[in-house]
């Protein structure tokens, strides 16, 4: 009975969000599934696919460390550049030494991609017990270039050249791959709604706080670094077995701050938000490739780069503020509900600010908590930049 | 000897980039990513004008180049603050990750515009390697080197003078300090961030010039250099003008000294990147860098 009611709250309190994207991702499989069996897919389709995939993992993993734990990380190639090659080379050896089934070899790459990468990712994740901020992020990204730097200079991956794998077949890459990401979906979810995952929201919350509360900094920062590191490395595997060759120069910075646009877009700690965000920049991304080919092509990277600064500006200018608030249909509602109410109401606080994150869901500021802010509860905050400014005149006051 | 003054002419270039992102971290708390596609952008039009009045053949080389170069930084210092006014503006205020990533939108937008307009493919062009070579006993050194090791310095030296003597520099270190207290001093901050822009940018097209001896013009020029130099500036304590020239100086000399060892010679980014982490793990804020104190 207790259980029941637990359930019950879990789904009234919003928690029913964190199903929504295994349901979803298991409808769109299934339908891909059967357009495959009756109609058959396009050969671009069965190319895209596994590519969405395989970017909604990395999106995932990198909104671990970024969106939950607060650390900026520009190294996330660094990671799939050791799993793709490492996972790979392990696929090419089990298949050439006998006839082990190909489920097998497919799991067992990406194991060793994974437990690869996560050695990596623990070195990486040591620099970030000491490092802050941007200077992490610099850390992180140097330790992509190096990682680079050396899988082009080793003579057994391939080199320069780069190192050629087993093409999977498009018929089963889109299933294998979307199961991956159910499978990573699922383990993020769990971890992050997890004692473990509140304990890493405290540290990025504030990191003196949870340490004097007896969280242990130095094993969950690990933890984070290592997990995302995993899952990294797994997407490296599938990245090989969509292209056939992997060559060292796709995993240079750039393809790292790709997967951090992914991020910030689909909004910082929230798993879904990077999901869209990943399909949509991803096909985005390949649909203007396609479209937009020889002498055309730099037009490609124009629009996309338009398209991001556009975003970008128009959902985090503060100047927009006042338009995106009038555009968002959750403040419609909010409207109506309020303009019946009394004004000064000590209540108002649990309409207002709470939910701040997720009105405004490309906002990478959460950080701030305003459940504690200075305002009195008698003044009614009408948006943020009344709050921002009130806050931010009661910090000069102490 | 040859291997000092080429990797003090590198480090020169480092430091010149190094500058640009140092400064406006400074004062915008933002990392420029943009910054080296400014340097790109610099060289493709040096590269355009000095083809155009080397072919109308009226003025004497050296003239007409620099007519070229005067072109190129008035040019990039313009480009400078209109994508300061049109990019990063609007975004003052929100989180510095927003403006980290329309700094990489405009990066893009650099890239493919120079691509769609001079092509993908790579041109070189020689003008400070017109003025040859000198050589010292048996070593045998280029003049561009030396001119980047000597122009590089003056500009640096020029630049702590200005920022320390000049009203405008000391707006910049104020504003750098605390951009709301700035402010209330009467300090013009839209200004001050405007004029950083451009000094950056200005300091980038030097680095463009310097740079063209050493690689060819291509869209994507500006990346290396400028993520190098990024490294340079975090070396040297990100937000500190004197740690920018030593992270500069010091990546260049170890740029050039590992690439003349043949068996570390296709290491040498790893190397760099690796001093980089080393430097960050021994002193997290840079050689220079400034400590502060952490508040619950």
């Amino acid at each position: 009975m207790a259980e029941m009611t637990t359930k019950k709250n879990r789904f009234q309190n919003g928690k029913w969000k964190n199903y929504i994207s295994y349901i979803v991702i298991i409808i769109f499989l299934a339908i891909l599934i059967i357009i495959n069996l009756t109609k058959g897919l396009g050969f671009s389709d069965k190319s895209t696919l596994p590519r969405i995939a395989f970017s909604c993992i990395l999106a995932v993993s990198l909104n671990l460390v970024v969106g939950f734990l607060g650390e900026l990380s520009l190294g996330h190639a660094g990671f799939m550049c050791v799993g793709a090659y490492l996972g790979c080379y392990t696929a090419n050896v089990l298949r050439t030494s006998g006839n082990i089934p190909e489920l097998v070899t497919i799991i067992l790459s990406m194991l060793v991609a994974g437990v690869v990468a996560a050695v990596f990712g623990f070195i990486i994740g040591l620099p970030a017990l000491r490092l802050k901020g941007d200077y992490l992020a610099i850390a992180t990204l140097a330790f992509g270039e190096i990682v680079r730097c050396i899988f082009k200079n080793l003579p057994f991956f391939g080199g320069a050249m780069g190192m050629s794998t087993k093409l999977y077949d498009g018929n089963t890459l889109f299933i294998i791959a979307f199961i991956t990401l159910l499978f990573v979906v699922f383990c993020c979810q769990n971890l992050i709604n997890s004692k473990h995952g509140r304990a890493v929201v405290a540290i990025r919350d504030n990191e003196i706080a949870a340490k004097a509360m007896g969280i242990n900094v130095t094993y969950y920062k690990l933890l984070i670094f290592m997990v995302a590191a995993f899952f990294a490395g797994m997407a490296g595997v599938l990245y090989g077995a969509t292209i056939g060759t992997i060559r060292q120069e796709t995993f240079s910075y750039n393809y790292s701050i790709e997967i951090l646009v992914m991020v910030v877009l689909g909004g910082m700690g929230s798993i879904n938000g990077s999901l869209i965000a990943a399909a949509v920049i991803t096909w985005l991304n390949i649909t203007l490739q396609s479209q937009l080919s020889g002498a055309l092509a730099p037009v490609k990277s124009i629009v996309y780069a338009l398209i991001l600064i556009i975003i970008v500006v128009f959902s985090n200018a503060p100047a927009m503020k006042g338009f995106r608030e009038s555009i968002n249909p959750r403040n419609w509602r909010k409207k109506t509900e309020d303009a019946g109410k009394i004004k000064n109401d000590a209540a108002a606080w649990d309409r207002i600010p709470t939910k701040i994150r997720m009105d405004d869901p490309l906002s990478v500021d959460t950080r701030t908590t305003y459940a504690d802010s200075p305002v009195p509860p008698d003044v009614v905050v009408k948006n943020r930049d009344e709050l921002y400014v009130k806050e931010e005149t009661g910090k000069e006051e102490e | 000897m040859a291997i000092a003054i080429n990797g003090l002419s590198l480090g020169a270039i480092y430091a010149l980039i190094a500058l640009g992102y140092t400064m406006v971290y400074g004062i915008a708390k933002m990392l420029n990513f943009a910054h080296g596609d400014v340097i790109m952008v610099g060289a493709y039009i040096i590269y355009t004008m000095c083809t155009f009045t080397w072919n109308l053949g009226s003025m004497p080389i050296w003239l007409s180049s620099l007519i070229s170069f005067v072109v190129a930084v008035a040019v990039c210092t313009i480009l400078g603050i209109v994508i300061e006014k049109v990019a990063y503006k609007p975004l003052r205020g929100a989180s510095p990750l927003a403006a980290l990533i329309t700094a990489i939108g405009v990066s893009y937008l650099l890239q493919g515009i120079a691509q769609l307009i001079w092509g993908a493919d790579q041109r070189t062009i020689s003008i400070l390697d017109r003025l040859g070579t000198v050589s010292l006993g048996d070593v045998v050194i280029k003049w561009s080197a030396i001119i980047t090791v000597v122009v590089g310095a003056i500009i640096m030296v020029c630049l702590v003078l200005f920022i320390k003597r000049t009203r405008t520099g000391r707006a910049m270190l104020a504003v750098s300090e605390d951009k709301g207290a700035a402010q209330m001093m009467g300090v013009n901050v839209n200004a001050i961030v405007s004029t950083t822009f451009a000094i950056g940018s200005g300091l980038a097209t030097f680095a463009s010039l310097f740079y063209l001896p050493i690689t060819s013009v291509s869209p994507t020029l500006g990346a290396m250099p400028g993520i190098k130099a990024f490294a340079a500036a975090v070396i040297g304590g990100i937000g500190s003008i004197p740690g920018a020239m030593l992270g500069g100086v010091l990546l260049g000399v170890v740029e050039v000294v590992c690439n003349s060892i043949s068996a570390v010679a296709s290491y040498t980014t790893a190397i760099e990147f690796a001093l980089l982490i080393i430097i960050l793990l021994v002193r997290p804020i840079g050689l220079l860098g400034k400590k502060r104190r952490v508040k619950v």
